[in-house]
């Protein structure tokens, strides 16, 4: 039997990079990937006869870091243009980002967008602070290295080199909520319902939750071709990224299996020793880095009686209860958004037509019940690459929010009601697609669970809220990727910095096991 | 003309501690109120004969024990009795009671959950440890983190070291526990709704934030970092309303030789090339001094009593931005006897503390979205209490005070004004919910007074009706409170101070702004301050 220095347990994007990093430091890594297909919530899937896309539809924090380690442009990964994101109106014309974020605005007026520019530039300035912190691997508490303690004081400096009023602005933003903020600086409504659209996208959270503007903060410190903030459908669809991920990985030396889900990790006096697999085979390793779920790595694979009940608790405390529905149209042509040029449908299209409404479609959801009204962003990737759908047929590719993944009346009963809902929202913004569906696949956060296997269907496995990040993600005693089992580690989007197609998880606990010799 | 050493605007309890401690340095002190009656919001009225009201804030926990000691106000009369009781009524006809006793609450607990009894003292302890940390802070000027100036530095550096002092596990919680919501924080401990709801309610009031809002954890913290006769978290009537803590201080400050003028509304701070030099009295009067201190809101400080061209930019944007949405409403209502609550026992101690209607975190929360609607909460959560159960001075024999707090409650109705109709409306909504839970209690009704965010404006000042002069997130606490860079009670200009609850460590009849601003003052006088006793470190 081969035997290897690493396990790495899930294939997603993560996994995937952890692995290929390892290899490429001479280590013999094996991935485990549960599901017949690699990639995770990131592979492109057909969901119609013909029809394809992937959960993962925009690419827009890929860290520059895993691309170069991963030397992933020399492994196919080709970048799109960037895309604008427009902001649907049913009174107005629509309001378009162009360029990076917003470089310049079309359909708001002069002084709107004047202010625009203001809050945009403080916006980068203030996320580019944080991006170091989200980059790397965070601070341990009462033990910070010397490494860790420069890198903290690296941070304070660039807040000081920001000017003094510019620094108590930063403080005082901080940790507040995006509606205040978008209302201290601007007056339209579509631009201030995208902010607090793309804040609260991905997390149990309204614009007028205080903490917020953290989830604005955590996309703007992403970035796209060196601009920060910037977004593209990736050519090929996500699982065109993930393909050239996985082709670094067998570059690099890492062997794959799929439909191999891991039953149990082995656990001997307290160290990781290899894993069970569902099959009963086991497979022995030094190291395990699990890139699946923090709940599911400690609570199922690894069982509460290695682990002492403190811990234990931190990880049950996790919250991870999703709230973004992932809907697929298979249509038979492209729709048309009223008043949206042909660039226009080629990026994002968001319908959340104010910051109130975001927050009364959040409302809700706090009560186990979907927004009658729901917020969405929507793309078309068949228009950036048709062959993600027959000729002239087209994709539409949307995260719906607040879809609860605890519905009270379940999802069985709900998710038909949820559609139509969704149709009666689209059917307003683009008049006439009702007709045009061939077939619609609904992805609650309850299928996303059932499918991907991400407990509570969250695809930050685990919420992302000032509490759940940092020093504090996914818990203490294990945000540093290290765990309290020695030689298991933990490489996903629940730990440090989170979800979206980054790579930086992945990438950081390789480093990390590099670093211990694990 | 006469000269006075400092003039403080608003006998309310901060503006009357600040200039206690000031007299007492050996300053001539002048406090002017607009009303004619003294105590701000922290009074006891009587507006109908025989029954006083405490008619804003109503209970006494935060007030801090050094500044009782040091202005003597146990010898000017000002007595606290600890709540024996309190009680939450559930939907089904049962209740939820609150025993002052950590083992009888528990036992309480057991009669819902025998897993939540467990629980209760693992939270206690997460709870404690969290006001061990964050009192000592109060009685503290926040440092500035801009500044290079060793006294912030050194301040920095103590709040470093403190929390450094907690050991990693304890900094994890701590850090978690700041940006928490209350009820993501009660779910961590229990199961119980009626139990959640109970404890969540600490984490809402006076807020406009719900209790799933981020951060109302530390809005619990608030509500709880206080202590009566040294019991930490308790909470308690003062003999003769609130109005007995202001009398209190208005005597010794008197008794030290301080003047206070009542009926006397300023129109305008005087400011001569940048510096504050007395005040305009509606009426054109003018009073010198050679400081002011402002007890109103800074709202109301810089936009309303200065003059816009003697403020920076930055600064008068900064104080536009600051956020004092009201959220709450009082009613307070003359009982001819004692209502019933069939639910409790005739006896019970739980009637001599606040009893509240709400039995789930969920209901707490929808009366929030009617709130962010811009409604009154149609299902509104209720702090009430009879303090006439524990002190006979407010009414008269056999007869009843009840004072209701009232949550949600917004500044403006659905974007307009408040009329007397809506007023009207918000009573009924209030008096309804009460007498679901006893039979009876609209025919024992002699005398109500309702207070929404306009009546609280209009009369003791408090911008938009915020009973904390501005919202306690993050945004505003600490060094941000009340703008960024003036959060140790200066302002721009030279000898105007702000010392009010807009201020560190914010609202609540605490006294801690007050005394913390009137330290700031001695410094830049140069004078001691020995009179003042050093803030005490360990609970």
């Amino acid at each position: 039997m081969t035997s290897f220095d690493a396990i790495v347990i899930g294939g997603g994007h993560n996994g995937l990079t952890a692995a290929a990093t390892l290899a490429k430091s001479g280590r013999k890594v094996l991935v485990l990937e549960a599901a017949s297909e690699i990639g995770g919530a990131a592979r492109t899937e057909e969901f119609a006869p013909g029809f394809r896309a992937a959960p993962a539809h925009l690419l827009n924090r890929l860290h520059p870091e895993v691309v170069k380690t991963l030397e992933l442009e020399r492994h196919g990964l080709a970048l799109g243009p960037i895309a604008p994101s427009v902001a649907l109106s049913r009174d107005d014309k629509p309001l378009t980002l162009h360029g990076a974020y917003g470089e310049s605005l079309s359909g708001a007026s002069a002084s709107e967008a004047a202010a625009w520019q203001e809050l945009r530039a403080q916006l980068l300035r203030y996320a580019g602070i944080l991006k170091p912190l989200l980059a790397r691997r965070p601070p341990e508490l009462g033990n910070m290295s010397l490494m860790e303690t420069s890198a903290f004081a690296m941070t304070g400096l660039s807040l000081r080199r920001l000017g003094k009023e510019d620094m108590r602005d930063f403080l005082r933003m901080l940790l507040m909520n995006v509606s205040d903020v978008a209302d201290e600086h601007l007056d339209d409504d579509r631009l201030k319902g995208l902010l607090a659209f793309d804040a609260t996208l991905g997390s149990h959270l309204g614009p007028r939750s205080p903490t917020s503007l953290l989830g604005l903060y955590y996309r703007l410190a992403g970035e796209f071709g060196r601009q920060p903030g910037a977004q593209a459908l990736p050519a090929g669809g996500m699982g065109a990224v993930v393909a050239a991920i996985l082709r670094a990985a067998k570059a690099a030396g890492v062997s794959i299996r799929a439909d191999a889900p891991v039953a149990r990790i082995l656990a001997e006096k307290g160290r990781a020793a290899g894993v069970a697999l569902d099959s009963g085979e086991e497979i022995r390793a030094r190291t395990v880095v699990s890139a699946i779920n923090p709940h599911s790595t400690f609570l199922d694979l690894v069982g509460t009686r290695e682990i002492d009940t403190g811990f234990v608790r931190r990880i049950k405390n996790i919250r991870m209860k999703g709230d973004a529905a992932k809907l697929h149209l298979a249509l038979d042509r492209p729709p048309e958004f009223s008043g949206v040029d042909a660039a226009g449908h080629r990026g994002r299209l968001v319908i959340a037509p104010s910051s109130d409404h975001v927050e009364r479609a959040f409302n809700p959801a706090k009560y186990g019940e979907f927004s009658p009204e729901p917020v969405m962003e929507i793309t078309l990737p068949s228009l950036s690459d048709p062959t993600l759908a027959p000729d002239g047929a087209c994709v539409l590719s949307a995260v719906v929010q607040y879809a609860p993944y605890a519905l009270k009346e379940g999802w069985e009963a709900g998710k038909p009601k949820f559609l139509a809902a969704i149709m009666a929202r689209l059917e307003l913004y683009a008049p006439g697609i009702g007709r045009l569906v061939r077939h619609a696949e609904l992805l609650t956060p309850a299928d996303l669970e059932a499918r991907y296997r991400m407990p509570g269907g969250h695809w930050h496995h685990g919420e992302l809220q000032a509490d759940q990040m940092m020093m504090s993600r996914p818990a203490f005693g294990a945000a540093g990727y290290d765990t309290p089992v020695e030689g298991l580690f933990l490489c996903g989007a629940g730990s440090h910095p989170g979800g979206g197609v980054s790579g930086v998880p992945g990438l950081n606990a390789a480093r990390r096991i590099i670093e211990m010799r694990g | 003309m006469k000269t006075w050493d400092a003039i403080v605007i608003g006998a309310g309890h901060n503006g009357l501690v600040n200039a206690c401690y000031l007299q007492r340095a050996g300053l001539d002190v002048l406090v002017v109120e607009k009303n004619d009656w003294i105590g701000g919001a922290a009074t006891s009225r009587s507006l109908t004969p025989g029954f006083l009201y405490s008619n804003c804030s109503y209970v006494c926990s935060l007030f801090r024990p050094e500044i009782m000691r040091d202005l003597e106000l146990p010898r000017f009369g000002l007595q606290v009795i600890s709540y024996e009781g309190g009680a939450v009524f559930t939907r089904d006809g049962d209740y939820l009671a609150n025993y002052r006793d950590h083992h009888a609450h528990r036992r309480e607990f057991a009669r819902f959950s025998a897993r939540d009894a467990e629980a209760y003292d693992r939270y206690a302890r997460d709870v404690t440890r969290q006001c061990r940390f964050i009192q000592p802070l109060l009685m503290r000027t926040a440092p500035d983190p801009t500044s290079f100036r060793p006294r912030d530095i050194g301040e920095l550096i103590y709040l470093g070291k403190k929390f450094a002092g907690l050991g990693a596990a304890e900094m994890a919680d701590t850090l978690r526990f700041w940006t928490m919501s209350i009820s993501d924080f009660l779910d961590e401990h229990f199961e119980t709704d009626v139990i959640k709801a109970n404890f969540a309610l600490s984490g809402i009031i006076g807020t406009a934030l719900g209790p799933m809002s981020p951060g109302t954890a530390y809005v619990l913290l608030h509500h709880y970092m206080g202590e009566v006769d040294g019991s930490v978290g308790a909470w308690g009537y003062a003999r003769g309303g609130m109005g007995a803590v202001t009398k209190a201080l208005a005597d010794s400050f008197r008794a030290s030789g301080g003047t206070i003028r009542a009926s006397a509304e300023v129109e305008q701070v005087l400011v001569k090339n940048g510096k504050a030099r007395g005040l305009v009295l509606a009426g054109g009067e003018e009073i010198f001094g050679k400081l002011v201190v402002s007890n109103a809101d800074v709202k109301r400080t810089f936009l309303k009593l200065v003059e816009e061209k003697e403020l920076p930019d930055t600064f008068l944007r900064r104080v536009k931005n600051f956020k004092m949405r009201g959220s709450s409403g009082k009613v307070n209502i003359a009982l001819d006897s004692m209502p019933e609550f069939p639910a409790l026992p005739k006896d019970s101690p739980c009637y001599r503390g606040d009893m509240h209607f709400t039995d789930s975190v969920e209901r707490m929360e929808r009366g929030y979205d009617d709130w962010k609607a811009g409604r009154w909460s149609a299902d509104p959560f209720l702090d009430m209490m009879m303090p006439t159960m524990l002190d006979p001075t407010m009414a008269p024999p056999g007869k009843h005070f009840m004072s209701c707090f009232v949550q949600y409650c917004p500044p403006k109705v659905e974007g307009r004004d408040w009329t007397d109709a809506d007023r009207d409306a918000f009573a009924e909504t209030v008096i309804s919910q009460i007498a679901n839970y006893s039979p009876g209690f609209r025919d024992r009704i002699v005398h109500m007074e309702v207070r929404t965010p306009r009546e609280l404006e209009a009369e003791v000042g408090l911008t938009e009706g915020n009973i904390f002069q501005g919202e306690l997130t993050f945004d505003q606490l600490l060094f941000n409170r009340p703008v960024p860079g003036y959060a140790q009670y200066r302002s721009p200009i030279d000898g105007l101070y702000i010392c009010g609850s807009s201020t560190h460590p914010g609202g609540g009849v605490m006294g801690a702004p007050g005394r913390n601003a009137a330290n700031e003052i001695l410094r830049d006088l140069s004078q001691p301050t020995k009179h003042m006793s050093p803030a005490h470190d360990v609970i």
